[in-house]
Order: C-alpha cells, then structure tokens, then sequence
C-alpha cells in the first residue's frame, strides 16, 4: 500500500491508516513527505510503515504495535508517548525524541538532540551518534544506550532509567552518578544493541544511574502526603 | 510561539530569483506565525558615501515626493524614491543621523524601518502570504535575506511589535522565544541613550545588540555578550550586510534547523520551510547547537 503526501493531506493518510484491519500486518509506505508534522500518529495496529522523507514534529507518536522507519531526519518529539513497537529514525532525530514515552524501541542512526528521552516512562532508545543536553531528565524506567557522547546534565532529576554511555559526557545533571556496569546490565545493554543493529562493544560503555538523594527518595518527606 | 526563516546564496547566479526562492519560506512559517510577518532583504547596495533608508507610512498614498523634495532642499542632493505599497525606499548622499532628525522634523508620523548601504526591511500586520504580495516579495532580487512570522505573546499586534527590528546600519534581528529580563534591560539602555518604541521583549533585544554594535563589539561579540545578558529563551538570526548570524540561548526550547548546499545556506525554525528549496534533498542538514555563534557570509 502506498500513499504520496503531494497528492493526499496527512489527516487523510493518518485516517486510512487507522482504518487497516487490526488483525493483519501490512506494508505501508508513505512519499511525498516534506517536513509535514504528526505523521503516522496513534497507530494501533502491527504494521510496518516506512516515511520516504525528512519528518516533522511528532512523527510515530503514541504508536502501539507499529513498526515505523523514517528514512530521513524527524523533527521534535519523534516517538513521543511510544506505548510498544519500533520506531528506527535512519537519519538525525531532533530535541525531546521518545519524551514521556512507556514501552517500544527507539532507534536513531545518526544524532538526537536536546531532551531525548524526557521523562521516559519505560521505553528503550538506541542512539547510535551523539545525544544533546538534559537527556532522560526525570527518566522514570526504560533504558537510554548511547554510542557516541552526551551532553551537558545527563540524567537530571533521574528515577530509576538506565543509561548506557560509549562516549563522553559533558557532565552529569543533579542526582546523576556513574554506577558499576553487572552482568545484568551487560546483558540488558547486549540484547538492546543486537535489536538496533549496533555490533558496539558492550564493555565499552560506562553505566549512569540515579543516586537517589534527591527529595523524593528520602522516606521522612513521605509524611507530606 | 513565531517562525525566523532565513537565506543566503552562496550562488550569485541566484540573486535573481532570491525573492523567488524565500517566498514560500516565509508563508511555510504561517503556522508559527500568523498575525505579522515581515523580511529584510539585503541587495541592490548603494554607494559608500551613499544611504539607503526604508520608510513606512500608514498611509497608503502617503506623499513621498515632498519628503524628497526637502531632502533635496536641505541637503542639496539628489534624492531617488521608489515606492513599494505603503513604504518608500529613498535613496540620497548623507549622513544617517541629520536625515533622521530631517525626517522626524518633517513628519513624525513616518516609520523609519531601516537605514543602510544594502538593507531594505519591510513589515506589517497580517498573514505572510498576504504580505508577501503587499511588498511584491516574490520579484525582489539580493544575496540574502531574513523573514519571521509573528505569533504575539508579549505585546500587541502592532506593526511596531513585528519584526525584523533594526538594530543599527545594516543591521536587524528577528527572534524567536521571549525575554524574562527586558523591562529592566529596556531601562538599563534607555540609560545608555538607546530608544524605544513599544513594550516588545525582542525590541529590547535589538536595542541590546544596537548598544553593544555602537560600542564597538562584533557580531559574534555582541550576540555572544547576548547569551550572557539576555534572559528567557531565544532563537536569534541577525541580518549584517554580509550575510546573517544563528544563534540559540543555551537551553535551545526554541527550534532551528539550517541546511547547506554548494548554492546557498538557509535557515528556519521547521524543515518544512526549507523543503521547497532546490537540491533539498542532497542538503547537509543539521540543528545548530545551543549557545554558539553561527555566521555566514562573505569575507
């Protein structure tokens, strides 16, 4: 099935392809694109989608079940609230990508910028470049694995996220530390770069958690609720 | 929330489809911006003892012969005018600030948008599209120019409140975000002798850049000093006769995505702006990092 964004508006697309039977998987390839934002949006089904083109602002939100490969860049908040299913950005990934997001795995070829994975709720993200600053501020679950570097105030405000750097980091945010990379870890961080297509060395990464100091943590605060 | 667009031709072969090629740029950004939009375009440079100063009026038939008629007189100096709707380009051998105090004199009801050797910046009130066909935007020729489209938080929606603002000979800015520390700023340089004209955070983000240029700083030093001393979130391009500077406050909420070809260098707060330029495709593009100084042009 194909679909030509010249030609059709992307509230039409988003329509038809909310309108495949849930049951059956697909192949769906959309054209045409140029930056338009929300594509591909709320998918509930176990389809394959590929977007041939740079996309716009939250591109694959909300996707439940769906496979969705961008072949291009994608604007801010790809895969934001992401519930289940894969969302592989070949190219760059702008700020905020996979924010709030609960389950599924985000995989970005080339850089994601500020923000990625914002208060990330359970969702695996693989980027194989380089992340901006404040990423997985508040992560609640879910794991962020970076090949290349990040930057400044990593982890900031961090909940229970685990994070797997390659490279550098500008520096740790608020309550961020580095922490003793276990077997367990390993494992986790082996089988998540296998699924993204990385053959990265899982010992070459440093493992990043929260310290868990900050307010929330303590038990005497409990009684202000 | 507003959108900046921004496009320098690396090609000169292109200047003649500059307008041509920005057009759908800045009617791409109407959703950022619907209320105002405007654009400086730099070309068509006027010699080094000459000035080129934009002018606006309510008025649509505003009278500009008379204007150039005492320009004329005071000055004794021929004085070209070239009316584009409800603005006039004059162009004449002369100091900036005499004619300035001449036309202020003359009528105080005359907006002076722009004083230069290559700047020409035109503005108004109402959809991009719209405006674009008011200032015939599509026809206009020059090596680069810079548009925003203005959705208002901080003040009204006043052709005053649009932008680009000038920012000094040659010079504007456009901006993207809002100021948290512009009231006290404002009066720190109304100190310094810089003027005001409305209540807008960007102006005084203008006026900051104007008070650190009349100073003596660069480009890059005064947007760097603007990182420093401006509070808020920003997306800045400033316009300079040689081309135009991208900068981001160092959190970077505000978008901007540049793409480069052996063409041209452009600029916009979405891709979606960019995505009409020829060669797109095979652009490098890439988002410019927080808190760093950007500039392209020639030299």
């Amino acid at each position: 099935m194909e679909f030509d964004l010249k030609k059709q508006t992307v509230r039409e697309v988003n329509q038809a392809l909310h309108d495949l039977p849930k049951d059956q998987s697909a192949e769906v390839v959309v054209g045409g694109i140029s930056g338009d934002h929300n594509l591909a949006v709320g998918m509930d089904h176990p389809v394959k989608i590929t977007l041939n083109g740079h996309a716009g602002y939250y591109c694959a939100g909300m996707n439940k079940s769906a496979e969705i490969i961008i072949n291009g860049n994608a604007g801010q908040g790809v895969a934001e609230n992401m519930m289940s299913g894969k969302v592989h950005v070949k190219g760059n990934a702008s700020q905020s990508a996979a924010a709030t997001a609960h389950g599924g795995l985000l995989v970005v070829d080339g850089d994601a910028a500020a923000r990625c994975g914002i208060s990330m709720k359970g969702v695996n993200i693989v980027v194989k470049g380089s992340v901006g600053h404040m990423s997985a501020f508040m992560g609640q679950s879910g794991c962020l694995v970076v090949c290349g570097d990040a930057g400044e105030a990593l982890g900031d405000s961090l909940y229970e996220a685990h994070l797997y750097i390659k490279g550098k980091v500008a520096s740790l945010g608020a309550d961020c530390v580095e922490k003793e990379m276990r077997a367990e870890h390993l494992e986790e961080l082996s089988a998540l770069l296998k699924e993204a297509g990385c053959d990265d060395d899982p010992k070459s990464f440093k493992r990043y958690g929260s310290a868990r100091q900050l307010y929330t943590f303590k038990v005497d605060n409990a009684s202000a609720y | 929330m507003c959108g900046i667009v921004g496009l320098y031709l690396k090609n000169s072969a292109l200047e003649g489809q500059l307008g041509q090629l920005f057009e759908p740029m800045l009617i791409a950004m109407t959703g950022r911006g619907p209320d105002s939009a405007g654009f400086a375009i730099y070309g068509d440079e006027v010699g080094d003892d000459m000035i080129k100063l934009t002018l606006q009026h309510e008025d649509e038939h505003y009278p500009w012969h008379l204007l150039a008629e005492k320009l004329e007189e005071d000055y004794d100096t021929p004085v070209s005018v070239m009316h584009n709707a409800n603005a006039a380009v004059l162009k004449m051998e002369a100091e900036e600030t005499p004619v300035r105090g001449t036309i202020g004199e003359f009528d105080p009801s005359i907006r002076i948008m722009s004083v230069g050797h290559s700047i020409e910046i035109l503005k108004e009130v109402g959809l991009p599209e719209n405006i674009a066909e008011r200032f015939s935007l599509s026809g206009m020729k020059g090596s680069h120019i810079i548009g925003h489209t203005r959705m208002a938080t901080e003040s009204g929606v006043t052709m005053e409140g649009s932008h680009p603002f000038s920012t000094g000979m040659d010079l504007c800015l456009v901006h993207n975000g809002s100021l948290s520390n512009h009231n006290r700023l404002r009066e720190e340089l109304e100190r310094k002798g810089i003027q005001f004209e409305t209540e807008n955070d960007s102006e005084v983000a203008a006026g900051y850049l104007t008070w650190r240029l009349r100073e003596g700083a660069s480009v890059q030093e005064a947007l760097e000093g603007a990182i420093e001393d401006l509070d808020g979130f920003f997306t800045f391009t400033v316009g300079t006769k040689d081309g135009f500077a991208v900068v981001r406050d160092p959190i970077a909420c505000k978008p901007a995505v540049m793409a480069e070809t052996e063409d041209y260098v452009a600029m916009a707060s979405e891709y979606h702006a960019l995505s009409t330029l020829p060669g797109i495709e095979n652009a490098k593009l890439w988002e410019p990092d927080p808190g760093k100084v950007y500039f392209w042009g020639k030299g």
